[in-house]
């Protein structure tokens, strides 16, 4: 393979350019911009191009610029002694003109207009996730009347998912906070010699607050992201606009399972969440502090009421509930690329951690001024 | 030109698992030929299609690219292989989050060492060769589906393949959309010489572009004619001549 060569001879005013060897793109070949001002005075442009060789794109793409450039200025281009396929090749490339509105490269955004669009969308999301939630009682009242449209079959494959399959990170989840929860409970008790108080510690804290937010946070990062990568593809596939011309209400059988799903499930998993912790601060304190088995068992018992366990299962549903909103709710508000279905998981695991955290701030405070 | 054929197809059978869709397929395609797939929908034509372009194993029998078997190959020479191809897939599968510039500075940005600057002015040219100048930063989501295909092809031309691979270009096209495409993939195979196999149903297209084809039907599962499908019209099988004449007699 001969390496590409370019030569520009003859009167200034009417140069010929005479292409020769072999031009591949896997190879160096001239760029038209630096071969540009030896066509300063050109009045009229020959092109050479019987000794070619080998040629692709390459050479095209140097003749669309030097076209470029001699249109521009009004100079005559000879293409005559080009390959045929060669001059086809630019024909085609100048047979649609220019959109007029050619989009230049964006600028990059300043600070200052990032700042101001984020809060434009949060202005914005707000009467959205209103409108989602409006949706979503109208779709419960159709549901009691018994006139919501959904798969049973999806409803029970849904809370297979968002429960039984949920266990296993559950479980190994609760098991370690109720291990640390008990440790460092423990370390601080026995300044006192109150050992024992490690099972009113760990059996309260996991019951009433930690079981639910754990649970809570381990669902929106496993099942309300699944549910907006779920919903957003559909969204890409047009599967969501199906239902809605079938005049199937999308939020009838798409979020209403869903939500029902994990609202369903999540009170039994935190349940599960806060006997886990328990038998973990159980295990901590026999096996490390050597309090007997039966001792802390009693303790735990003697201090969990019924209204504990209670406000427990209250919050993880609560909990649930804006999990499954927010993995829902992003869900279909997705667009319709790749990219959108990125964002929108995110977006739901983000939104779904943020209602919790505010969720759990806000009931704290309620049941501390109830007095429960 | 060599007397080889660019591609040949060897007794290849494929499926899915134990399903076998097609067997015994062989026929050959020549360098510059313009080769269509036919054949009624289900009997596997992108299936066809997919295992020449590597994506799929066949169940038996071999795929040649210019006598190299493709499924035999070592890795490395496959990855050669694969790119001198160029595929336009069915629905123009653009990046989502590139702009249509860079969609096709991809493949030349992984694949040459052209500096920048020439990246750019071949983008531009190949946008500008399918009708899409001006249209550098636009994300796909901004453009129509029929200029999406384009753009997909504007990508699959970016390396100058040897083979360009399409699969139902004028599907979701209107008739003259589809026929300016067919008239664009005819001047880009005389521009740049290359082999053209594309899969389509569209009689048209069929009959406007291609010289050489493959005719394979889902009851026998198999082949029942390959040529020309202007010749196929005349003297081909009933079956054939039948859906190329639109079931009228």
């Amino acid at each position: 393979m001969t390496t590409a060569q370019l030569t520009i001879e003859g009167d200034p005013r009417e140069p010929r350019v005479i292409l020769r060897g072999d031009w591949s793109l896997r190879a160096e070949v001239p760029f038209f911009k630096d071969i540009a001002p030896q066509l300063a005075q050109a009045e009229r442009v020959t092109l050479v191009g019987n000794e070619l060789g080998v040629w692709d794109s390459s050479v095209a793409t140097f003749l669309a610029a030097l076209l470029r450039h001699c249109g521009g200025r009004e100079i005559e281009v000879d293409q005559r002694d080009l390959p045929d396929g060669l001059r086809r090749l630019l024909a085609l490339a100048f047979a649609v003109p220019a959109r007029a509105d050619a989009r230049g490269e964006p600028a990059p955004k300043g600070y200052l207009e990032g700042v101001g669009e984020a809060s434009l969308r949060l202005w914005h999301d707000l009467p959205a996730m209103v409108e989602f939630v409006g949706e979503i009682v109208l779709s419960c009242q159709r549901l009691l009347r018994g006139k919501a449209r959904y798969r049973r079959q999806d409803l029970w494959y849904l809370i297979e998912d968002a429960g039984v399959r949920a266990l296993p990170v559950v479980s190994l989840i609760s098991f370690l906070v109720g291990t640390i929860l008990a440790y460092m409970g423990a370390v601080q008790l026995a300044l006192f010699g109150a050992e024992i108080y490690i099972a009113d510690l760990v059996g309260l804290g996991m019951v009433r607050e930690v079981g639910a937010l754990m649970t809570g946070i381990i669902l929106a990062g496993r099942t309300g992201a699944a549910y907006a990568a779920q919903l957003g593809t559909m969204q890409v596939n047009e599967e969501i606009d199906a239902f809605r011309t079938l005049g199937v209400s999308p939020i009838d059988y798409l979020v209403l399972p869903r939500m029902l799903a994990l609202v369903s499930m999540v009170p039994l998993l935190t349940l599960y969440s806060g006997v886990v912790g328990c038998f973990a601060g159980m295990l901590v304190a026999t096996g490390v502090f050597h309090i007997g088995m039966y001792e802390y068992f009693n303790e735990t018992v003697n201090a969990l009421s019924m209204t504990h366990v209670l406000v427990g299962v209250m919050k993880g549903t609560v909990y649930g509930a804006l999990v499954a909103f927010a993995g829902c709710l992003r869900g279909m508000q997705c667009g319709r690329s790749a990219q959108a279905v990125g964002e929108a998981t995110t977006s739901a695991v983000v939104l779904g951690i943020v209602l919790i955290t505010l969720a759990a701030s806000l009931l704290t405070v309620i049941f501390q001024k109830i007095g429960i | 030109m060599s007397a080889q054929p660019h591609i040949e197809v060897r007794n290849l059978s494929m499926g899915y698992g134990t399903t076998v869709v097609q067997r015994d397929l062989n026929f050959t395609i020549n360098r510059g030929d313009i080769f269509v797939i036919m054949g009624g929908s289900g009997c596997g034509k992108s299936t066809l299609l997919k295992q020449m372009i590597g994506l799929n194993r066949p169940l038996a029998g071999s795929i040649l690219f210019n006598g190299v078997d493709y499924w035999a190959a070592s890795d490395e020479a496959k990855a050669n292989l694969r790119r001198g191809f160029g595929v336009l897939f069915q629905a123009g599968a653009l990046w989502s989050s590139l702009t249509l510039a860079e969609n096709v500075a991809l493949p030349l940005r992984e694949f040459t060492r052209l500096p920048k600057k020439v990246v750019a002015e071949i983008v531009a040219l190949k946008l500008a060769l399918v009708g899409l100048a001006g249209f550098e930063n636009y994300y796909p989501s901004e453009i129509s589906g029929g200029m999406k295909k384009r753009a997909g092809l504007a990508r699959a031309m970016a390396l100058d393949p040897e083979i360009l691979f399409f699969d139902e270009p004028s599907a979701g096209l209107d008739p003259l959309s589809s026929q300016r495409l067919d008239e664009l993939i005819l001047e880009l195979r005389n521009g740049l010489g290359a082999t053209v196999v594309l899969v389509t149903h569209e009689l048209p297209s069929i009959f406007a572009i291609a010289n050489n084809s493959v005719f394979l039907d889902a009851e026998t599962r198999t082949m029942i004619a390959a040529g020309d499908p202007k010749l196929l019209l005349k003297e081909g099988p009933d079956q054939v001549r039948h859906f190329l004449q639109r079931g009228q007699p």
